[in-house]
């Protein structure tokens, strides 16, 4: 099973991430030119992808059916004629275009606000003295333990105080506290060699002009990693949002989804061409950006578990 | 492994040789960067988690304004509440039930692409594009796949010439198995690029002198890889507790929690009892019961993992 002639030496953070590196020529070892293993072992890969895939391609599939067809018993792969009905009739009715514009402002103004406030955080934790900055530091540490689910019920309890049940900020504001992020951020600041900076502090500049022209540019790996896996959890956050909009006018697209599906009754084209459409900005940002994607989710997401 | 993000430094201090005016200014302009957040975290982190023990404590309900101090009652009420034993038992099934399919699917597609270079990415397309999808697609996909009848489960299974009615997600037993299934198609990704890593971080020329021993690939399976990845799998394994502990989108948006409330999570239960029957008091209780379950495990997995993690 393993290969040792094609293995690449890497560390284990970038690793994940690569798929454009070409292989260095093998050095050629008689006794494994033939390998019928690797036939096998590359066949039975392309039928648990293929397995994995299906479910996909299933919904692509039933998506482009007329209605009718979609129950037919016994079952049929393909379409007998192709038709975009079901994404027009998504499209047209209901709130698509409002959710998914819900769904894109709430996770950018998130995503944004995050990197600002924990980046900022980070910083100050990682380069700045101050009094009580232990204990400060302490009490962020404490947070990341804090699982948000449990904090539903005294939240919506407030959000009914503050005015912010269907707002955007009722939906926002509970999402950009991400200790996490902190966290990783500073340990990522603590380890920029600080003779940098100590240079920049000889010549006056002060530490919002470290911040903004020394630190944040020697950080860009680790600000889209952040990036990148703060939009696709509140993108993706369901309890929260589902919680906190019960007008339809502030829904996040999976909210509004799960609202309509019921609605939908058993006509299965519509809910799978609306499941395709929900789907797709996200499979698309992870087609384009794998790698990013791949490093900013396990990566940050394991470490702020 | 992929635990630690970025370099781990370690923290050296500033040289001490600021003089005394620069320095106060300092001491000022580090608080300004750590207040913003801060402030958010108090408002939004610190007050629903005091908000919360507090409202536990009380009877307050989203129906009326008014809340009594009641003590302990509404912890007492939750011991002797068979709804929460049966939301924790759904919790604890759906984990022993999932976990074992986690950790094995997920280090056997690791083990057959880490050294399957052609298509590298398109396994990893494959096996970790449906984590990026939101909950919502995911169990839309699959309460379609599981429809009585014409859905493909039944349509396969049909097509092999089993005519069984299922019941995917109408009977208790199968209804828990096909939302496990649903959330390892989901989730999967992620313990499979957490086995990847650490698969890449077994040291090469272990193999190389087990080769020399003449050791198979079955061998260096048992002896080397499995062994290596011990500690992979402890993680995932905690991971998935957590992860359990926290589960509502699929239970709640496949079954409802039916039937007869025998797939409802923990989180669903409180959910309800807030939001549809306007306990708040009670639903806190709830949230606190489980915020100290899920406390536990994860103090126990930085026991487990962190003084190792600091000694490599």
């Amino acid at each position: 099973m393993t290969v040792p002639e094609t293995d690449r030496r890497a560390d284990s953070h970038s690793s994940v991430g690569r798929s454009d590196d070409v292989p260095p020529p093998a050095p050629p070892r008689r006794r494994r030119r033939f390998r019928p293993g690797a036939l096998l072992l590359l066949v039975i890969t392309a039928l648990l992808a293929a397995l994995w895939l299906l479910p996909l391609a299933w919904a692509v599939l039933t998506s482009v059916k007329p209605e009718a067809e979609t129950t037919g018993i016994p079952l049929r792969w393909f379409p007998t004629e192709f038709t975009l009905d079901a994404y027009r009739a998504v499209l047209d009715g209901g709130h698509f275009w409002l959710w998914l514009f819900n769904s894109l402002f709430t996770a950018t103004v998130v995503t944004v606000l995050v990197v600002i406030l924990c980046t900022m955080a980070a910083y100050g934790f990682s380069r700045t003295d101050f009094p009580g900055k232990r204990a400060l530091f302490a009490i962020t540490l404490v947070g990341i333990m804090v699982p948000p689910q449990v904090l539903i019920v005294p939240l919506f309890d407030q959000m009914v105080l503050l005015n912010m049940v269907d707002t955007y900020w009722g939906i926002i504001l509970p999402q950009i506290v991400t200790p996490a992020m902190v966290f990783i951020l500073k340990k990522f600041f603590d380890a920029i060699p600080r003779e940098l900076e100590e240079a920049a502090l000889m010549d006056g500049a002060r530490r919002w002009r470290i911040y903004w022209q020394i630190i944040l540019p020697l950080s860009r790996p680790v600000i889209a990693a952040v990036a990148i896996f703060t939009f696709i959890t509140t993108w993706n956050n369901f309890l929260w949002p589902f919680i906190v909009s019960t007008d339809p006018h502030f829904m996040t697209l999976p909210v509004g989804l799960a609202a309509i599906e019921n609605g939908y009754g058993l006509r299965f084209a519509r809910v799978m061409a609306s499941a395709v459409l929900a789907g797709l900005p996200l499979l698309v940002l992870f087609v384009l950006f794998q790698r990013q994607v791949v490093r900013g989710v396990a990566h940050t997401g394991l470490s702020g578990q | 492994m992929t635990v630690d993000t970025g370099p781990t430094g370690t923290t050296r201090r500033a040289p001490a040789t600021a003089s005394p005016p620069r320095r106060r200014r300092r001491n000022l302009t580090g608080l300004l960067f750590v207040l913003p957040f801060l402030l958010a975290y108090a408002l939004f982190l610190g007050w629903p988690l005091v908000g919360g023990l507090i409202s536990s404590l009380t009877d307050a309900s989203l129906a009326s304004d008014e809340a009594r101090f009641v003590g302990l009652d509404n912890y007492a009420e939750a011991v002797g509440d068979p709804a929460v034993w049966q939301a924790l038992w759904v919790t604890v099934k759906f984990t022993l039930l999932s976990t074992p399919l986690l950790v094995a699917v997920g280090l056997v597609m690791a083990l057959l692409t880490n050294h399957l270079s052609p298509g590298r990415w398109l396994w990893r397309l494959a096996f970790f594009a449906p984590y990026v999808l939101p909950s919502t697609v995911v169990t839309m996909i699959f309460v379609w796949i599981f429809q009585p009848d014409f859905g493909l489960a039944d349509g396969l299974l049909a097509s092999l010439g089993i005519d069984a009615d299922i019941g995917w997600l109408t009977e208790p037993n199968t209804a828990m198995m096909s939302v496990v299934l649903t959330t390892v198609w989901w989730t999967v990704g992620f313990n499979f690029l957490l086995y990847l890593a650490g698969l890449q971080a077994i040291p090469h020329h272990l193999y190389e002198a087990a080769e020399l021993d003449g050791a198979t690939w079955w061998d260096k399976l048992w002896r080397i890889t499995l062994p290596m990845l011990r500690r992979t799998t402890g993680l995932v394994v905690v991971l998935q507790l957590l992860a359990s502990l926290k589960i509502f989108d699929q239970f709640y948006l496949m079954t409802g929690g039916g039937p007869e409330h025998t797939t409802r999570p923990v989180i669903q239960y409180m959910y309800q009892t807030g939001f549809t029957n306007f306990r708040i008091g009670y639903a806190s209780a709830i949230s606190y019961i489980l915020f100290a379950l899920i406390l536990v495990v994860a103090v126990a997995q930085i026991r487990l993992f962190r003084p190792r993690e600091e000694a490599s």
